[in-house]
């Protein structure tokens, strides 16, 4: 009897150790944490995640601050063969932060979709293009932005980055901002691959500009032709330098403006800057808004370098507010 | 009753048999990490058991009072060992100026001297020679680093996520990471990748080096193999395994080939979600890169950013002194 009851035992110590043996291993992992990846239009995420292409761990509280009180319109010049090749990749990377995004072209394409401008396709016709997608515009969206971006389909453009500079400054007052060239017009004129954008004020008075005959087609070329009728109508060239006096809209890929050279004869395209031009890593904001002649490849590499390749708890050197502090102090 | 008192048998047998494995399971689990050196045998020729190294997730970092996370983050330093050649001036020239700054120590290893050329000159023309050489160099000239990064020329690495990664490894235990290929039975991690070796993998490495016959100077005569895989056999004899470098989601955190070239693949794979597919946002290498693109991927990872994007990162890394691209 006993000898049973000993086997009972023993019985119920190699199931009990089993049991828990069999819990302990085969129990599954904590399971990852679900991700809210809201980049991808998942249904149900707000328009805001999406357009603002945040990371579940990121606090995007101040980039979503300022979307709201800084509305931004862009247009990109593009023409039909294009579309494909080029605006696609537009499309699904940078414009993607806009408030509102409309592609210009000479033909109505509902598919993608293009707004199809009163006119023909060609370098002599960008002017024309220019002139009838800010009154398409002025007619159709007013109300729909703060500010006006014109780009290329071969423009980059980062959106928190400009909204951060037009943050400080007053749209009903009339000014255009980008990179500023001169000589040709007094006050310079503003890179028409580099984008450049209008506050309400700016596009009422180009608008006005045309309709009165104080501003006419003088040019094909689209950048001096505005910035010649901008002048006319009194509206400013602004700076658009960091605090660091460094440049944020790019009329070149990065590669052109930040690989250090040894110093040379001045090439043609430095010789347009309005301020001295910087090589090397003064060439850049590191808040830079545009860079052009951005191939399709490129754009989705500047999409990846800027909001997702990052240095894991880096203390980044440029600290914009820092700089603006000590500027207001050293002012007179 | 008789019944009843086979049934307490068992089941008092049955309380104690639960209570003594959990006991054992609770103590085993306290013996933290895996040993590489010992699990490997049981796990030979099972590919589900990949070796893999993680980086913390932020839960975990989180958990850590901030302190220790701080003298962690302080104590994890890295070596660089940087190979070059006085074809490629450039690329040397652009690594000084670059990545490297951010390595605790930053020496470059060439094959042969040249003018304007700071680095130590190995006096090798062969690779795998070139590579001994370096890391016993290395070895012997870590002072108080415990980390040891071998990279090509053509590889950029950020030393931030690297750090991240390492963070809360035992640099005296004994692995090596980076991205891991297998070839036949034998998993080795790829040159090309960069790769990452703690103290104690470089001292066993070093001491196995005078083994002529496991581990030959030039090489196994017989057949010729890359480098990457004379190492591999050499630190298999030591009884050391590749670890892949992975992200907290498992996604490979060193590629031998640039953004550029991952774009494009991705591209031509699917154009949707093409960034999102590409690369993880704590990439440590990209290989296959030219001078000029690794000064557009300094001004993209150190500086480029958009506004208002914050992260509330569990460590702080500095930028260092004296440097202006970054």
């Amino acid at each position: 009897m006993r000898f049973r009851s000993h086997l009972f035992f023993l019985t119920g110590l190699w199931a009990g150790f089993t049991f828990i043996k069999l819990c302990v291993y085969y129990v599954p992992e904590r399971g990852h944490l679900p991700t809210i990846h809201s980049s991808n239009g998942v249904a149900g995420n707000s328009h805001r995640e999406k357009r603002l292409h945040l990371h579940p761990e990121e606090d995007g509280g101040g980039a979503a601050k300022l979307a709201r009180k800084v509305r931004v319109l862009c247009w990109v010049m593009t023409v039909p063969k294009n579309l494909k090749t080029r605006t696609q990749h537009v499309r699904a990377t940078w414009t993607q932060h806009c408030d509102k995004v409309l592609f210009m072209s000479s033909v109505n394409e509902t598919s993608f979709p293009t707004v199809g401008l009163n006119v023909k396709e060609g370098r002599d016709q960008l002017y024309w293009k220019t002139i009838r997608a800010f009154q398409y515009i002025h007619q159709n969206h007013f109300e729909d932005a703060d500010w006006f971006l014109k780009a290329d389909d071969d423009t980059y453009v980062v959106l928190e980055n400009l909204r951060y500079l037009l943050s400080k400054h007053d749209t009903e007052e009339p000014v255009y901002f980008g990179r500023r060239f001169h000589p040709f017009v007094r006050q310079g004129y503003m890179s028409g691959g580099a984008g450049y954008v209008l506050s309400r004020e700016a596009l009422r008075r180009f608008i006005s500009g045309f309709a009165t005959g104080k501003c006419t087609h003088t040019s094909p070329i689209e950048d001096l032709a505005l910035g010649r009728c901008m002048e006319i109508m009194k509206v400013k060239a602004g700076d658009s330098r960091d605090a660091s006096k460094r440049e944020t809209f790019h009329a070149f890929p990065p590669e052109k403006h930040v690989v250090r050279k040894i110093p040379s004869k001045r090439s043609w395209y430095l010789s347009y800057d309005y301020y001295p031009t910087l090589e090397g890593p003064g060439c850049c904001s590191d808040l830079s808004v545009s860079f052009h002649y951005v191939p399709p490849k490129l754009m989705y590499e500047l999409e990846y370098y800027t909001y997702h390749l990052r240095p894991y708890g880096y203390r980044y050197r440029f600290d914009p507010e820092l700089a603006k502090r000590k500027l207001n102090h050293t002012s007179p | 009753m008789k019944m009843l008192s086979e049934g307490s048998s068992f089941l008092k047998g049955l309380l104690l048999g639960a209570l003594f494995c959990l006991l054992l399971s609770l103590l085993g689990s306290l013996s933290s990490e895996p040993q590489p050196n010992t699990e490997h045998g049981d796990d030979h020729g099972d590919d589900h058991h990949h070796h893999h190294i993680k980086a913390p997730s932020k839960e975990e970092l989180q958990r850590m009072p901030e302190d220790l996370r701080m003298q962690l983050s302080q104590n994890v330093r890295v070596y660089c060992a940087i190979m070059v050649q006085p074809k490629i001036l450039n690329f040397w020239a652009t690594a000084k100026d670059t990545w490297s700054k951010h390595c605790d120590k930053a020496v470059f290893y060439t094959s042969e001297s040249a003018k304007a050329l700071e680095a130590v000159d190995l006096q090798e023309k062969d690779e795998w020679p070139k590579i001994r050489k370096a890391l016993k160099h290395a070895f012997e000239n870590a002072g108080d680093l415990r980390w040891f990064f071998l990279a090509r020329a053509t590889t950029f690495a950020i030393i931030e996520n690297l750090k991240h990664l390492l963070l809360i490894k035992d640099s005296s235990q004994a692995f090596y990471m980076g991205n891991v290929v297998k070839a036949g039975e034998l998993e080795y991690v790829e040159y090309d990748s960069g790769i990452v070796f703690s103290y104690e993998t470089l001292r066993q490495l070093v001491r196995i080096f005078n083994d002529e016959e496991r581990c030959p100077e030039r090489g196994r005569a017989l057949w010729k193999l890359s480098e990457e895989k004379e190492l591999a056999l050499c630190l298999k004899y030591t009884g050391v395994y590749a670890e892949n470098g992975e992200d907290s989601r498992g996604k490979g955190l060193f590629n031998k080939k640039s953004v550029s070239a991952l774009i494009s693949e991705g591209l031509a794979k699917s154009p949707s979600n093409v960034v999102e597919n590409c690369c993880p946002d704590l990439a440590v290498t990209f290989g296959g890169m030219s001078p000029n693109q690794m000064q557009v991927m300094m001004f993209g990872v150190y500086r480029l950013r958009p506004y208002g994007h914050i992260y509330h990162d569990s460590l702080i890394f500095m930028p260092p002194e004296g440097s202006d691209n970054d």
